[in-house]
């Protein structure tokens, strides 16, 4: 089932908006992602003193007021500010303005991890604190998953199939796989993609109790991905906006130039997941890892072999265990190093529902300028994952297409390929 | 070719009802769930009335650690999931665990496993900083909402794609059609689809206070959920989930499975009009409706039934009751529709799928459950609404509608195939 020959031709990435760590915009957060500049750092978002966890990716200076319509500030969470800032940036980029689009055949998809996580810290220390009167009308509309898709439908008067995906850090993946079903069965612009913010004592705390989160306060040592001695991975906040369109109906509007194409999906379910092992489930022994398996159905999808995909974006948990699984599933698709992989999110944290749209966004910067970015922070890989981990610096390549693996708690799996323009 | 999905098992945990024929038994009847709130003392808040599920995680088979590690929501949505299993008589040994999917919708996810663990971390709200030397090893878990889709995948043992879908109150029809859509794009022979909620907790209870959504008619606890009713006076919260097995036909026809029903269109847009506003004109749920036909290839003459979103807020039952009559013209005067919600309040995100799950017991029974407590006509709502008492009809093709904050609107059109038909 090759994206090519389908009506409306290849699904394309005519748009995008990054709103991230590294940077408010998507130039900035490229050229911090080569220079391995690191968004990480002490916690400012409240006072983490006396937490096992210090260090977190913020969005430095992300200031709603005047970027996001000044009626809907305190109506919605930081998370949904921050995706209303990349999506307008992500129409602007890709010269679509949606008042001259059939308001049916826009439609918008977004994946949400965990919702309005602080807003909803302070409404319920108000109903605890003072009574149920004291809690805010917002809270209604502010703090539920479809927050953010119901407000960038509102704003800008997108009124086909909407949809919201909950799948942790796999989550974004899949809204990019649903804005392509859409696409396909009458959808001729879709908005897709999505943010997280999670960065209020409750968001973190909450995280904490998982037992993944890296413990160090140093954020240059405390989120190294397939490191032998990683010790987790550090919360961020922040995400990416994607426009996606047919090519028929990009071409309809004038605009031939886009930043690549989403050319093949999958996802599955992986029931040996750790937090399954921490519940004292094993693992069948020699068992095929399910993402083995996602990775070729996603490669099927697209119409191509192992040998085509030209880099990995990895999942890159940053715990040994599954770090291994990771390296064991990419060695049995492509061979030990038969492949570059890399993992820039080492510079931003894990975004949750952001998380894996940040990664097809730099995915297509890195397909554009034929550049395999770093993982910045990793020295070396265990060197029994047998990766060709790209660390110390960029590596340029020439570049067709790229393979996002994503894995959200609990055992979701999902691949995506996006192919150069 | 296209493949189809179909139902081939139903599990359901509903106020007064855990199980599918209790469930059956209490919307036939007529007989409402609603009451006062014993979840929570209520006594501070404007509504303090719900429908209930009487749930005994115990004697519902969940083993200990499943009850200590689930919330509420999660409980319901496994509970469901193995009955809709065991209805459905599938071998699951013998199915590929990658063709298995599950796709699992909830508007408000595991907010009150989140909420009570956030009382004692935060004290009853004392402590900003909330003490993490009071986090429990699942309370990662109650923050994601995805958890819930994740415990169904685990007790079927999926490893296809896993989906949990959130759109708000449209989120059971929505979650059932992604469901219906793996099927038939080939991504999954079987799909577990459903949705739970579990939303009667303070937090809950008090953000629809804030708004006057819900109804405040606490006197009449029993009789409080009024759709279409010109005294209908807001919503009454409910709770509960609705798993079913969704399989493509032809696996269904080679195993001779019991087909209820074929999911045969979905349509889904969005009025981007106002987070919790709806238009009185209707046009997007009309939309919806019409695409969903069109999807099915059926004319609005074949509709036989239309479950109702029928919240029993004023905007809403008139909203809908426009569309209907927006997008079906004379046949929406001439075909039953009615509100379960009469009966087991609105359980948010779980609601559709509870509707979707009725539909499909309606179509093999060929019994349209009634809109209970309905008295008053209300002249804007002018439709046979089914009042009161079920009744007997012949049913081919029946729709479902939902509507919820954010503006979405959802259509879903279900028809008896040629082997239940025979």
């Amino acid at each position: 089932m090759s994206t090519v020959d389908r009506p409306g031709g290849r699904i394309l990435v005519t748009g995008l908006g990054i709103v991230a760590p590294t940077g408010p915009t998507v130039e900035d957060h490229w050229q911090a992602v080569l220079a391995g500049k690191s968004g990480l750092g002490r916690i400012t978002a409240f006072d983490p003193t006396g937490y096992p966890v210090t260090v977190a990716g913020e969005v430095a200076g992300f200031e709603a007021r005047g970027r996001v319509p000044g009626r809907v500030v305190p109506q919605t969470d930081r998370w949904t500010h921050l995706a209303l800032v990349a999506t307008d940036a992500a129409l602007a980029d890709a010269g679509a303005d949606p008042a001259e689009l059939d308001e049916y055949e826009m439609a918008v998809v977004t994946s949400s991890s965990s919702g309005g996580t602080a807003f909803g810290q302070n409404e319920m220390e108000n109903l605890y604190r003072q009574g149920p009167s004291w809690v805010g009308a917002y809270q209604s509309i502010a703090w539920f998953y479809a927050a953010t898709t119901g407000q960038i439908s509102i704003r800008h008067g997108m009124r086909g199939p909407c949809g919201v995906v909950c799948a942790e850090q796999a989550g974004g993946l899949d809204a990019i796989a649903q804005a392509r079903r859409l696409l396909r069965t009458g959808s001729r612009l879709v908005v897709t993609g999505g943010t997280d913010s999670s960065l209020c004592p409750y968001g973190v705390v909450a995280q904490l109790a998982d037992g993944r989160l890296s413990t160090l306060d140093d954020p240059a040592r405390a989120y190294t991905p397939f490191a032998t001695d990683a010790p987790g991975h550090v919360p961020g906040e922040g995400g990416a906006i994607l426009v996606t369109e047919t090519e028929e109906a990009a071409r309809a509007r004038g605009r031939t130039r886009s930043w690549g194409a989403v050319e093949g999906w999958a996802a599955g379910f992986d029931p040996y997941d750790d937090a399954a092992r921490t519940e004292g489930r094993t693992e069948a022994p020699n068992r095929p890892p399910v993402l083995a398996g996602v990775i070729r159905r996603a490669l099927a999808d697209a119409g191509l072999a192992p040998r085509d995909v030209d880099v990995v974006f990895a999942d890159g948990a940053g715990t040994p265990e599954r770090d291994a699984d990771e390296a064991r599933a990419l060695a049995e698709v492509f061979g030990p190093r038969g492949v570059p992989v890399t993992a820039p999110k080492s510079l931003t944290g894990r975004l949750y529902g952001g998380g894996a749209p940040l990664d097809v966004a730099t995915a297509l910067l890195a397909l554009r300028d034929g550049i395999v970015p770093h993982t910045a922070g990793t020295a070396r890989p265990d060197p029994d994952y047998a990766l060709d981990l790209v660390v110390d610096r960029p590596r340029e390549l020439p570049l067709r297409h790229a393979l996002v693996v994503a894995r959200g708690h609990g055992g979701f799996v999902s691949a995506l390929v996006v192919g150069s323009a | 070719m296209t493949r189809r999905a179909v139902i081939t098992g139903i599990g359901v945990v509903a106020p007064a009802a855990v199980g599918r024929e209790a469930f059956w038994d209490l919307l036939s009847s007529g007989r409402t769930a609603t009451r006062p709130i014993s979840l929570f003392d209520a006594s501070a808040f404007r509504s303090r009335i719900a429908a209930e599920v009487d749930f005994d995680a115990v004697a519902a088979g969940l083993s200990p650690q499943e009850i200590r590690r689930m919330d509420r929501a999660g409980q319901f949505a496994v509970v469901s999931a193995r009955e809709a299993l065991a209805d459905s008589g599938l071998d699951i040994g013998g199915v590929d665990p990658g063709r298995l999917s599950v796709s699992l919708g909830s508007a408000v996810g595991c907010t009150t496993g989140l909420e009570e663990e956030y009382r004692v971390l935060s004290d009853d709200g004392r402590l900003h900083h909330v003490d993490h030397r009071y986090g429990v090893p699942h309370l990662y878990g109650h923050m994601v909402p995805s958890t819930l889709a994740v415990e169904v995948a685990r007790t079927a043992g999926a490893e296809g794609p896993v989906a949990l879908v959130s759109t708000g109150c449209t989120s059971g029809i929505d979650a059932v059609a992604h469901g219906a859509q793996l099927i038939e794009e080939g991504s999954a022979d079987i799909v577990l689809a459903g949705a739970t909620d579990a939303p009667i907790s303070p937090i809950t209870s008090a953000c629809f206070d804030a708004i006057k959504a819900t109804s405040p008619n606490n006197d009449e606890a029993g009789h409080a959920s009024r759709p279409f009713d010109a005294r209908r006076d807001g919503f009454v919260l409910g709770e509960g989930a609705a798993v079913m097995v969704l399989e493509s036909e032809e696996s269904a026809l080679a195993r001779g499975a019991r087909i209820y029903a074929e999911v045969s269109g979905f349509a889904n847009r969005s009025n981007a009009y106002h987070m919790t506003g709806l238009k009185p004109d209707g046009r997007e749920m009309a939309e919806a409706i019409s695409l969903a036909l069109d999807r099915a290839r059926l004319d609005p003459s074949a509709v036989d039934y239309i479950n109702a979103h029928g919240s029993g807020t004023k905007q809403n039952d008139r909203h809908e009751t426009a569309a209907f009559k927006r997008s079906l013209g004379a046949r929406a005067h001439e075909v039953p529709v009615s509100s379960i919600k009469s009966m087991i309040g609105h359980s948010l995100g779980a609601i559709g799928s509870l509707e979707i799950a009725a539909c499909a017991l309606a179509l093999q029974r060929q019994v349209v459950p009634p809109t209970a407590n309905l008295h008053h006509r209300d002249p804007e709502c002018d439709l046979d609404y089914v009042p009161l008492v079920a009744r007997d009809h012949v049913m081919d093709t029946v729709l479902t509608v939902g509507s919820g904050f954010g503006g979405f609107q959802s259509a879903m059109v279900l028809t008896r195939t040629l082997q239940e038909a025979a």
